[in-house]
């Protein structure tokens, strides 16, 4: 039904099309235009059509900007996402007031000087002046953002402090998984590409022994009011790492770490209850172009409801190396022993490890 | 070959005895393979407006599935084949490679080579008063490499495992390993040929437009009388001579990489279940390399957008345009800027931020030059006389969207800000406004005003009045409405949003802005329409229909190759005497000497007519230059 309508709405707006376009040419034959004359009534036509959108236009732009902007504002929970925040709407606030002021001069010079035969047009050539004062001023507001900005900019991109919380979100095609540095040391492990395998997703360097005790986490847990610094790397092509409502966003590069501190202001709890909406969650998407899967590499994000939440969630969880044993076989045997520690397994493990290792690991190569 | 390189010869030769230029030449010579600026200008045009339908009918594809992803498609299936899934939708890779080859259409093959190739082609020789390009057979070349290109592109849009799909900035990895994405195999190697063959295109053109405009001069056209168009023309020319090679280098470090295993932007990778043995390359050198194009590329396009609308805005305000000096000034500051902004695409790429610094400090003085040319164009309106043709609508509505979209950019050259914006939808509408729609209205403003250059027949005005009210509402409802959902934070290049609760909403503005999409694409057929028939059947245009000050408007209605059938004309006055006080017309053309027009001189023009009588027996032989 609906596309038999739009078939004929389509065939009536062509049959209008093309007897405008025949009257047209048959009122030209009749009544030929002089050569260098302007039809003045059609051409107020278009001062009248420009006035037209010029108020319309402005209308529904500030009646629907005010009526609707909340729904499309995500609330803020970072403490840099406050600054830049605020930085966003004092540039909205300036560049929508000069927009205003210039869109309403164009238009209404564009009716106001329509064409009349009777009148000439002034031979306005230059004003230096007007052109100095339209360079200087633009000038200075700009300088006044960019002063702002550069300020927020440094602050946004200095040095984490040495108390952050450091965690690892390493992207692929098309997932995320996040990496813990362990309750124990503290300290993320090294890691190298060479060493990935169906299992080992990371590239854990099992030969650094703050390898041992790092744990992987399916969502990323963050705690509230302590600085984040988050180390992001890819396995494969470029992602980006974008967490919306902290105004965080920042490029994975293979081959090369980035980062991005942060501070996040409110539990997922506190968010839930200020939307209202007990099904609120955090979440972090890709913003960089990276195959198929782009539109759906979803991570949900957890901030817990206290810094001491936050470490008893982490201290409840297994070492990477607990849940995959039979990689006790590429710890060097002189670090067998911390290994067994810090990893929370029990001393006696490292023989049976080693006994379940090959089947395992043969399940991996054939997986690949 | 050899064919035409005779036939170069003696068509010059024939020239200075003014006759019979039309009749040499057989059809080949003289349509497909021609040396006349003027025809290659035409090529230009048509290739342009078969590309610019092709990047439309693609962006309506995807606009489909983002404004109605729940329909069922299965009607495209004729069309798109195995690209429609079994479901009745569109395939989510080739979804990624209808946003690649839209972009890459749009901003290479219309905006640059449609825009700059039709244009420049066209205006230089008859605005300056030259009879062709410095060399026609360059030129001729320059087409035939786009040409060519454009086969390339084309081809591979009909490939088994589909077009490129890794955006049109082609990042790698992505660009390079045809197990991350299909289209970076076969299509991806199309992709790197075909912009390899029009990089070719584009610098035998820019060189060729760079040594017309410097040599090729007519009496009395200094510099400082040149219209504003050819300064544009001029400046994008050598932007693109600058810049195009930069880009050529990258897609050859491309393509080792791909093919030869060297390892210039990759490096750790593991993917398909093996760990690659490329080290130590940098995906970010080719972002550093691909924008030191990629901003310049952007005025590319906009700076003969803006020359054409400068100069149809003062013709029909009937009025100079306001700060010649500073129009020319604010180019050649924006020419050189655009070569140090590259890297605020850059910002959270995890290039050093210091560089970000940098960056958002050079962007935003970019900024300036920009709004003193809006503010000239509002001046030219004020006080005019304004007769609106479909080419002066068509220039406002440029001034409009390069006024909404420029002023967004200030948001995004801030790097703290462009955190939460960068390759969002805010970004999307930005350059849609700003580059996009504004430079395709230039580029639809100069089609109107110089068909009857062109064809010698006018274009109908009624469908043109009806084209440019539809299309320019219907660019605002399209791009407007992203500005909302860009905020709000939706990514782009999103097959779909559902994933996620934080994108999941805006439904109904998604499907605004597609029904808005689809009408506009279906305006621009009214255009097709009134193109195709007026250059048959349209009215025969008389020799000035805007009255217009420059010379191309001196020639005959059907300018033969050669242009003028006589001398070329000398030049003494500026180009936008219009509305002078004291004048009998609204307008005098550049052609006509102040000994003529003693009524209107300012006083220190009186002092140029003794110049121009000792000059005087000079002009009439003027075009010994030959």
């Amino acid at each position: 039904m609906v596309s038999i309508l739009i078939g004929v709405g389509a065939v009536l707006v062509l049959a209008i099309l093309y007897m405008i376009f025949r009257i047209d040419g048959l009122v030209s034959l009749v009544k030929p235009k002089k050569e260098g004359e302007v039809d003045e009534a059609g051409n107020n036509v278009h001062a009248y059509l420009f006035l037209f959108f010029l108020v319309a236009s402005l209308v529904v732009f500030f009646w629907y900007s005010f009526a609707h902007i909340d729904g499309y504002e995500l609330p803020v929970a970072s403490e840099h996402g406050k600054i830049t925040d605020s930085l966003f709407w004092i540039t909205m606030w300036i560049t929508v007031g000069s927009f205003t002021i210039i869109f309403i001069g164009m238009f209404w010079f564009t009716f106001k000087y329509r064409y009349q035969k009777n009148r000439k047009a002034e031979f306005f050539a230059d004003n230096s002046t007007l052109e100095i004062v339209w360079t200087i001023v633009p000038a200075i507001v700009l300088a006044l953002l960019i002063f702002r900005g550069l300020a927020v900019w440094n602050d946004i991109t200095s040095p984490a402090s040495k108390e952050a919380e450091v965690v690892e979100v390493v992207a692929q095609q098309f997932f995320w998984s996040a990496r813990y540095p362990g309750v124990k040391d503290q300290v993320l492990g090294h890691q190298n590409f060479k060493m990935i395998d169906a299992v080992n997703e990371f590239g854990l360097d099992l030969s650094d022994k703050n390898s041992f005790d790092d744990f992987k986490s399916g969502a990323l847990n963050l705690p509230p009011g302590k600085e984040v610094l988050l180390k992001i790397r890819s396995r494969d092509v470029l992602h980006s790492v974008f967490l919306p409502h902290f105004r965080v966003k920042m490029d994975a590069v293979p081959g090369m770490e980035t980062h991005f501190k942060f501070t996040v202001t409110k539990s997922t709890q506190q968010m839930r209850d200020e939307t209202g909406n007990p099904n609120f969650n955090y979440e972090m998407a890709c913003t960089e172009i990276c195959g198929r899967g782009h539109f759906s590499m979803k991570f949900p994000v957890f901030v817990h409801d206290s810094v001491e939440e936050y470490e008893k969630w982490k201290a409840a969880q297994e070492p990477w190396l607990k849940q995959n044993p039979e990689y006790l076989q590429r710890v060097p045997a002189n670090l067998r022993e911390v290994a067994l520690i810090k990893a929370g397994l029990p001393l006696e493990a490292a023989v049976s490890g080693q006994a379940s290792t090959s089947p395992k690991s043969t399940q991996a190569a054939s997986i690949n | 070959m050899a064919t035409i390189d005779i036939h170069a010869q003696p068509a010059v030769q024939h020239h200075d005895d003014h006759e019979h230029e039309h009749h040499e030449g057989n059809f080949w010579t003289n349509y497909i393979f021609s040396q006349d600026h003027k025809v290659i200008a035409k090529q230009f045009l048509i290739t342009g407006i078969f590309w610019a339908l092709i990047g439309g009918v693609l962006s309506v594809l995807f606009r489909l599935q983002l404004g109605f992803p729940e329909a069922n498609l299965e009607w495209l299936r004729p069309l798109l084949g195995g690209w429609i899934t079994p479901e009745g939708k569109i395939d989510a890779e080739f979804y990624l490679a209808l946003v690649t080859m839209h972009g890459t259409i749009m901003v290479f093959f219309v905006l640059t080579a449609g825009l700059s190739g039709t244009f420049s082609n066209f205006l230089i020789p008859l605005q300056i008063g030259a009879r062709d390009m410095a060399s026609g057979f360059m030129n001729m070349l320059s087409y035939w490499f786009f040409f060519l290109s454009s086969v390339v592109m084309f081809t591979s849009l009909f490939i088994s495992t589909g077009p490129a799909g890794g955006g049109w900035t082609v990042y790698p990895p992505l660009s390079a390993l045809p197990q991350a994405v299909p289209g970076s195999g076969l299509g991806m190697t199309l992709w790197l040929v075909s912009m390899a063959l029009f990089i070719v295109s584009t610098l035998l053109g820019g060189i060729n437009y760079i040594t017309t405009v410097i040599n090729m001069r007519t009496q009395g056209m200094s510099f400082t009388k040149m219209p504003l168009t050819i300064w544009a023309f001029f400046f994008t020319a050598i932007i693109g001579l600058l810049s195009f090679p930069v880009l050529f280098g990258a897609a050859l470090l491309l393509i080792f990489d791909r093919s030869f295993g060297t390892s210039f932007f990759l490096s750790d990778i593991y993917i398909g279940g093996e760990a690659l043995a490329h080290e130590g390359g940098s995906p970010i050198l080719f972002q550093h390399l691909f924008w030191f194009l990629g901003h310049p590329e952007v005025y590319i396009v906009l700076l003969p957008a803006l020359g054409i609308t400068s100069e149809i805005i003062a013709t029909n305000s009937r009025k100079p345009i306001f700060g010649y000096k500073a129009m020319v000034g604010s180019m050649l500051f924006i020419a050189i800027l655009s070569f140090v902004v590259w890297a605020h695409h850059m910002f959270v790429t995890g290039m050093n931020p210091f560089l970000g610094s940098i960056f958002t400090l050079l962007t935003l003085i970019i900024a300036v030059p920009s709004a003193v040319k809006i503010f000239n164009y509002v001046t030219t309106l004020w006080k005019g006389n304004i007769v609106f043709t479909p080419a002066m609508l068509f220039s406002i509505g440029l001034v409009s969207f390069f006024l909404t979209g420029g002023i967004t950019g200030i948001f995004l050259g801030n790097s703290a800000v462009d955190i939460q914006l960068h390759d969002t939808y805010f970004v999307v509408a930005h350059f849609h406004l700003v580059m996009g729609s504004a430079s395709f209205f230039g580029m639809l403003a100069g089609v109107y005003h110089w068909f009857p250059k062109m064809f010698g027949r006018m274009m109908n005005d009624k469908l043109g009045y009806i084209h440019f009210w539809a299309t320019f509402v219907g660019v605002y409802l399209v791009f407007f409405p992203l500005h909302y959902i860009g905020i709000a934070g939706f990514p782009r290049r999103y097959y779909t949003w559902t994933n996620f609760e934080t994108f999941s909403g805006f439904t109904d503005l998604n499907m605004l802005v597609s029904v808005a999409a689809i009408l506009t694409l279906a305006a621009q057929f009214i255009f097709l329409f009134n193109f195709i028939y007026s250059i048959f059947r349209g009215k025969l245009a008389p020799a000035n229909p805007w009255n217009s000050t420059t010379l191309e408007w001196t020639t005959p209605r059907f300018p033969a190759h050669g242009n003028w059938p006589g001398a070329i004309p000398a030049v003494y006055r500026w180009p936008y005497d219009y509305s002078k006080p004291g004048a009998k017309e609204d307008f005098i053309p550049q052609h006509i000497p102040y000994s003529e027009t003693p009524e209107s001189n300012f006083k220190h023009e009186n002092d140029q007519i003794k110049l121009e009588m000792n000059n005087g027996s000079a002009i009439v032989v003027e075009d010994k230059k030959h």
